[in-house]
């Protein structure tokens, strides 16, 4: 076991996101509200400060903007692509899968990058991750193809990692 | 100015009516498929998707909330894959097999591995 440093800039991304989200729901009405805003936000900073993890300020540069406004636009191509895919397999009577759980390597090392990863393949057609185990993703597939991981990585990870690795690394 | 409010009204309730569609559809989903696993796809997907236009419709027809709507979005787009994901390592590891016509199964090694590495630990301990 590691013992935890406390990290003040961590504690201050952590405080800025949490703030600014209690602005979003109060959007900024009296100033008594602003005032439990900064207090509750403290409190919740300090305890989540130990787990909460995906702010580095490598990502608030503004060449990254690009690549994140590029990964919403593939996303969510990818997410309607897939509730069409759902509809599709689901309306049709005879129920045309044929699920198998396959494995790939990724290349990604953040750990943030990868539960960002992990989250857009669930939400692609047709696939959904059920664990990482160090770098390898492990996914349900509705409708395998095929098992080999070079082959896996090709059709589902590649579109979203090669934006991730842009980002990271 | 009211007529615009009139337009974004319809817009709004578009979005309504096409998310309530996809959530019908992954109802109908989790209905039909065979097993955990392809219910969760079915489910994962369609109630995203579904539940994330019908807020978003909300937005339309009352845009004073679009920044709470928003912040409800991005929610959504994060919680529910990481809880599917939950679910499906969970129930995965509790011994539920997943419904194959062909059996490809690469996590199921996986797992057994880690488990002999468990239990040779506890055994170490023991001794």
């Amino acid at each position: 076991m590691h013992t935890y440093k406390f990290s003040l800039k961590k504690f201050i991304y952590t405080f800025v996101i949490v703030l600014l989200v209690w602005y979003g729901f109060t959007t900024f009405v009296a100033p008594a509200e602003l005032i439990t805003g900064v207090i509750v936000s403290l409190i919740i900073a300090y305890i989540s400060v130990k787990n909460f993890n995906c702010c580095d300020p490598i990502l608030m540069m503004p060449s990254h903007i690009f690549y994140f406004i590029k990964y919403f636009f593939v996303f969510i191509g990818a997410l309607i692509k897939s509730n069409f895919d759902v509809a599709r397999r689901v309306l049709t009577p005879n129920l045309p899968i044929n699920p198998g759980i396959v494995t790939f390597n990724t290349k990604l090392t953040n750990d943030f990058a990868k539960m960002v990863l992990a989250n857009s393949i669930t939400l692609t057609p047709g696939t959904l991750t059920i664990d990482i185990i160090k770098n390898k993703f492990y996914i349900h597939w509705i409708d395998v193809t095929t098992e080999d991981p070079e082959q896996v990585y090709k059709e589902i990870a590649e579109p979203f990692e090669k934006i991730l690795l842009k980002i990271y690394n | 100015m009211e007529i615009i409010q009139e337009i974004l009204k319809y817009i709004g309730l578009a979005f309504i009516v096409m998310g309530s569609i996809f959530l019908f559809l992954g109802a109908l989903g989790i209905y039909r498929m065979p097993d955990l696993y392809n219910r969760l796809q079915a489910g994962t997907k369609a109630s995203t998707l579904g539940a994330m236009s019908v807020v978003l419709g909300v937005g339309f027809i009352q845009p004073d909330w679009l920044v709470k709507l928003i912040i409800i979005i991005v929610f959504i787009g994060i919680a529910n894959p990481l809880s599917s994901h939950a679910l499906a390592r969970a129930s995965y590891r509790a011994g539920i097999k997943p419904y194959f016509k062909k059996e490809i199964d690469a996590y199921g090694k996986a797992v057994e591995k880690q488990l002999k590495k468990i239990k040779k630990k506890l055994q170490n301990l023991n001794e």
